[in-house]
C-alpha cells in the first residue's frame, strides 16, 4: 500500500506523536511490516528537492500510482482564494492545487489531525488565512474538496481528528487500510466522518478522576486533584475519544495530566466562546453539559451528590496530593 | 559559468523551506532562504485571553511544542510577577529537557544522518554502514531509536499528560503533582535512555563524553568505537565538515533551564543551568533591548526594524509586488544589527564548554561544531536531569495561584531546542493586544535585513561546492540540515 505524505499548514505535531507509537521496532517498522510503503513523507523521506517534486508529478499525473493520500495541516485559500499563503517550496505552486490533484488520483483520502480534518487552530480567530479542512469548514461540510468529494475506492475523507493525533489512531487507520484494503466502509466513520475505533468513546470514560465527577467534588485551581468539568473547562464528558482507555506516552492524557480535555477531536474546538481554561456557565451551571444529559436531570443529581460527598473526596479534590487516604474495613471489602 | 538553482521541498526539516543559491564556478556565490507558509498566529493571539495563549503557541510546532508553551507561561509569569514553587520550577526544567533532548535524537537519527546513507556516497570507506545504520525511514538504527524515543516520552506522559501539545506548564508552575512512586518511575525512564545513549548513541558513559575538553581528545576518543556519534565523527573527519557551514560566529543563547525567575530582562547570568549571555569573541552580557526586527525583504508590512515589544506581523495580501526584494514571510531579526546564531552550539559557547570552544576557535561555526554541541547536550543534561528528578519533593505545592493583571508588559525568554525563543506579550484590559515571537529559526535562516546584510544560513551557504549535474548538493543539505531548522517555528 503506497502512500504520500503531504503537510500543508499545519504544526507537524501529528508526525511528531505519531513517531512516538509504542511499539517493539517503532512505528516506521510496523508500518513498513504491515506493507505500508511511504513514497514520500516530508519529514522523514531521503528525497529532496527536484527528486521529491519529480515523485510529486509523477503521482499527480498518474504516471506513479499510490493509495493513499495523508494530509497532516490545514488547507489556506487565501489570500483571495488564491492559495499563496503556502506555496509548496520548488514547486511554485500553493500547496492546495497539489492537494485537489494528488486527491483526485487516491484510492483513499485521509485527513491526518484536526487541521486538515476541520481547519483546526489556524482557523481560529478571524481566520485571515482562510484555512480549512479537507472536507469540512469547522462543522460545516464542504472545506477545499467539497461535500461531495469521493476518493477513488468511495469513501469521503477520513478524518483522523485530534490536535495531535494519538499515533494509535493513525496506526489503526493505516492498518485497517492495509490489511484489508476494501474493508472500510463508510459505516466504520462517524457523522464528523472519523473512524468509529476512537469515537465510539468519550474523553470521559476511563477518567481517572471519576470518583470526583460522581460526587460532583471540583478542582478550584490548577493542580487540584477534584473534577475538571465544573470550574476548570474540561469536556471530557462531551468529546469522542479514546484517551483515558488508552493512554497517552504510555501513561499520561490530558485531564491525568491535571489539565482540560479542550475536545481537540471535535470541530470547531478552536473556538470555544469562552477562556480554554474556564467553565463557560449560566447562573453556576456549566453550559456545557455531559452529551446526552438532560439539565435538570444534571441539575438534580449535581444537587444530591454534592450533599452526599465523603469528606475524603471533598478534601482530597482541592488538593494537589491525597491528604485523606480511603478507610479500610475489618474483614476486607463484602 | 553562473547558474540559479532552487531546492524545494526541503525535506527532513520541520515545515516548508525552500532555497536559492547563485552558482559561479562551482561554488555558492549566494543564497536566498525562503520560507514559503505563513499562517498568522501573532494575529491569531490578539483579543484572546491571555492563558489562551497556553492552548494557541504550542500548535506552532509539534516538535517545539513545549517550548513554546513555556515561553508563553514564561512571559505571563513575567506579567504577574510571580515566583514559582520548587517543584513547579524542577518539573517545568524536566518537561522543556525531555522536549529538547528527544528533539536532538529525532534530529540526528531522523532528519541528519540519513543524507551520508545517499548513493552519491557510494565508495567512501563508511558508507555501507552508514546504509545499513542510518538509511531513511528503513534503517537499522531507527528501529532502536524510535522505541527508545517513545520510552522517554514517557517522561511527558508523567509529568505533562502528553506531548506533544499539553497544558501542564502553567505561570504559577506544573499542573501535575508528582508522587513519590513516580519519583522512582521518572529515575526508571531516565536510566533506561542513560543505558540506551551510552551503548547505542556513544559507546561510552555520558560523564567520559562530557569531560572531553580538546579537539584531540574527541578523534582520539572517537577512534574505533562503536557508537553512532562516533560513527557520526568518522563521517566528518572524511567529508571535512569542520570546514562548511561558518555563519556570523556571533551566539546568541537566552539561558537554558532556569534555576528561579525564567522571563528576566535583566543578566540573570547564574541562574541557568546553561548561561544566557552573547558570544563574539568572548562573552558579552546579554541585554534584551538590543533585540530588534527588520522586514524589509518579507512579505510583510512594516518600516524600520523595530524592537519585539512594538512590532506587529501583518501581511502583504494582494499587494506582493510592493515589495519586489520579498522572497519570504521571515522576518530579520538582529542584536544590536548583527546576525547571530542560535542552538545548542551557541549555549555552549556562551557557557564556555571547552571543546565547543575549541572547535569555534579552530574553524568557526560549522556542521561538525553544531552536531556535536547537540550530542553533547544530550551527555551534560540527562545527568542534570537525574538531580532533578531526586530534587522533587512530594506533598509540596507544584503550581502557584495568582490573578492576572488587566495590563502588562512582560516577555518570556527561554531555549528550545534550536535555540532562543523570545515571546513579548502586551496585556490590555484583560486581553492580549499584542504578541509577538521570535523563534530560534527565525535568526538562524532570516533574510537580508534592510542593509542587505544576509541572515545566518544565508552566510553559511556561500562557498559550498556545487557539482555540475547535483540539483541536490549534498554540500548545501549538511549546511542547512546542520542548524536542525524548524520552519514552522520560523514564521509562525
Amino acid at each position: 500500500m503506497k502512500v504520500l505524505w503531504l503537510q500543508a499548514a499545519g504544526c507537524g505535531g501529528c508526525t511528531q506523536s505519531l513517531l512516538g507509537a509504542e511499539n517493539r521496532a517503532g512505528v516506521l517498522a510496523q508500518l513498513a511490516d504491515a506493507g505500508v510503503d511511504l513514497l514520500l513523507h516530508p519529514a522523514l523521506s531521503e528525497a529532496s528537492g527536484k527528486d521529491a517534486l519529480d515523485l510529486l508529478h509523477a503521482a499527480a499525473s498518474g504516471a506513479l500510482p499510490f493509495d493513499i493520500l495523508c494530509v497532516e495541516g490545514a488547507l489556506l485559500r487565501g489570500p483571495n482564494g488564491s492559495g499563496r499563503f503556502q506555496i509548496l517550496s520548488g514547486s511554485g505552486r500553493p500547496v492546495i492545487d497539489w492537494v485537489r490533484e494528488l486527491a483526485a488520483r487516491a484510492r483513499q483520502v485521509i485527513a491526518i489531525g484536526s487541521c486538515s480534518a476541520f481547519g483546526g487552530i489556524i482557523s481560529s480567530g478571524e481566520n485571515r488565512t482562510d484555512a480549512c479542512g479537507l472536507q469540512f469548514d469547522g462543522d460545516q461540510a464542504g472545506g477545499l474538496l467539497g461535500p461531495d468529494f469521493r476518493a477513488a475506492a468511495g469513501l469521503p475523507v477520513i478524518n483522523v481528528a485530534g490536535c495531535p493525533v494519538h499515533p494509535g489512531w493513525v496506526v489503526d487507520t493505516l492498518l485497517a487500510l492495509a490489511l484489508a484494503l476494501g474493508a472500510f466502509a463508510e459505516s466504520d466513520l462517524d457523522a464528523w466522518q472519523r473512524p468509529r475505533s476512537y469515537t465510539e468513546q468519550l474523553v470521559h470514560h476511563g477518567c481517572p478522576r471519576n470518583e470526583y465527577y460522581e460526587f460532583k467534588a471540583s478542582a478550584e485551581k490548577l493542580s487540584d486533584l477534584g473534577c475538571l468539568m465544573e470550574n476548570m473547562g474540561c469536556k471530557g464528558t462531551q468529546a469522542s475519544a479514546d484517551c483515558n482507555l488508552r493512554p497517552w506516552n504510555g501513561v499520561g492524557s490530558c485531564v491525568r495530566g491535571g489539565f482540560a480535555c479542550i475536545s481537540c477531536t471535535e470541530p470547531g474546538f478552536e473556538e470555544p466562546g469562552h477562556p480554554f481554561m474556564e467553565t463557560a456557565k449560566v447562573a453556576g451551571i456549566p453550559t456545557g453539559l455531559p452529551i446526552d444529559m438532560p439539565k435538570a436531570w444534571f441539575v438534580a443529581l449535581a444537587a444530591l451528590s454534592k450533599s452526599a460527598t465523603p469528606r475524603r473526596v471533598r478534601e482530597n479534590s482541592r488538593s494537589d496530593h491525597p491528604v485523606i487516604l480511603p478507610g479500610t474495613r475489618k474483614g476486607g471489602p463484602k | 559559468m553562473s547558474r540559479r538553482l532552487t531546492i524545494g521541498p526541503f525535506n527532513r526539516v520541520e515545515g516548508d523551506l525552500e532555497v536559492t543559491l547563485d552558482i559561479a564556478d562551482g561554488r555558492v556565490e549566494s543564497a536566498q532562504v525562503c520560507s514559503s507558509l505563513y499562517r498568522g498566529f501573532e494575529q491569531i493571539l490578539i483579543a484572546k485571553h491571555p492563558l489562551d495563549a497556553l492552548v494557541i503557541v504550542p500548535r506552532i510546532c509539534g516538535i517545539c511544542s513545549l517550548s513554546q508553551s513555556a515561553a508563553a507561561a514564561a512571559a505571563l509569569a513575567d506579567a504577574t510577577g510571580l515566583p514559582m514553587p520548587a517543584n513547579g520550577r524542577l518539573a517545568s526544567k524536566l518537561i522543556l529537557a525531555c522536549e529538547n533532548l528527544a528533539d536532538h535524537l529525532t534530529h540526528f537519527y531522523l532528519f541528519f544522518m540519513p543524507d551520508f546513507a545517499r548513493a552519491a556516497y557510494r565508495g567512501r570507506a563508511w558508507h555501507a554502514l552508514a546504509e545499513r545504520r542510518f538509511q531513511a525511514d528503513v534503517g537499522e538504527a531507527l528501529r532502536e531509536v524510535l522505541p527508545a524515543r517513545a520510552d522517554w516520552l514517557r517522561l511527558m506522559g508523567y509529568l505533562a499528560g502528553k506531548w506533544p501539545h499539553s497544558l501542564a506548564l502553567q505561570p504559577g508552575g506544573t499542573t501535575r503533582a508528582i508522587t513519590a512512586t513516580e519519583k522512582v518511575r521518572l529515575l526508571t525512564v531516565l536510566r533506561e535512555f542513560r543505558a540506551f545513549l551510552s551503548s547505542r548513541v556513544f559507546g561510552d558513559t555520558l560523564e567520559n563524553v562530557g569531560a572531553l575538553h580538546r579537539a584531540d581528545q574527541l578523534s582520539a576518543w572517537a577512534q574505533g568505537r562503536a557508537g553512532d556519534f562516533p560513527r557520526f565523527l568518522d563521517i566528518a573527519a572524511d567529508l571535512g565538515l569542520e570546514r562548511i557551514g561558518r555563519a556570523s560566529d556571533t551566539f546568541l543563547s537566552y539561558g537554558a533551564y532556569a534555576q528561579q525567575g525564567g522571563a528576566g530582562r535583566q543578566d540573570d547570568h547564574r541562574e541557568h543551568l546553561f548561561a544566557r549571555g552573547v558570544w563574539r569573541d568572548g562573552v558579552l552580557a546579554f541585554d534584551e533591548a538590543l533585540i530588534s526586527e527588520d522586514v524589509a525583504h518579507a512579505w510583510l508590512f512594516g518600516e524600520q526594524p523595530v524592537h519585539p515589544r512594538e512590532g506587529e506581523t501583518r501581511p502583504l495580501i494582494a499587494e506582493f509586488a510592493d515589495q519586489p526584494d520579498a522572497y519570504t514571510w521571515c522576518k530579520a531579526p538582529r542584536y544590536g544589527s548583527r546576525v547571530a546564531e542560535t542552538g545548542a552550539l551557541a549555549r555552549q559557547m556562551v557557557d564556555g564548554h571547552p571543546l565547543l570552544r575549541a572547535l569555534v576557535a579552530a574553524n568557526g561555526g560549522s556542521v561538525l561544531a553544531r552536531v556535536v554541541a547537540r550530542l553533547f547536550e544530550i551527555a551534560l543534561v540527562v545527568p542534570a536531569m537525574e538531580g532533578w528528578v531526586r530534587a522533587l519533593t512530594p506533598g509540596e505545592p507544584f503550581c502557584h495561584q495568582w490573578q492576572l493583571p488587566d495590563q502588562a508588559s512582560a516577555v518570556g525568554l527561554v531555549e528550545a531546542a534550536r535555540g532562543a525563543l523570545g515571546h513579548w506579550l502586551h496585556i490590555e484590559r484583560g486581553r492580549i493586544a499584542r504578541y509577538q515571537i521570535i523563534a530560534p529559526t527565525t535568526w538562524n535562516f532570516s533574510p537580508r535585513d534592510a542593509g542587505g546584510v544576509p541572515g545566518a544560513l544565508e552566510q553559511a551557504l556561500v562557498g559550498l561546492p556545487v557539482g555540475e549535474d547535483e540539483s541536490v548538493p549534498l554540500a548545501v543539505q549538511h549546511v542547512v540540515r546542520s542548524f536542525d531548522p524548524c520552519m514552522v517555528c520560523t514564521v509562525h
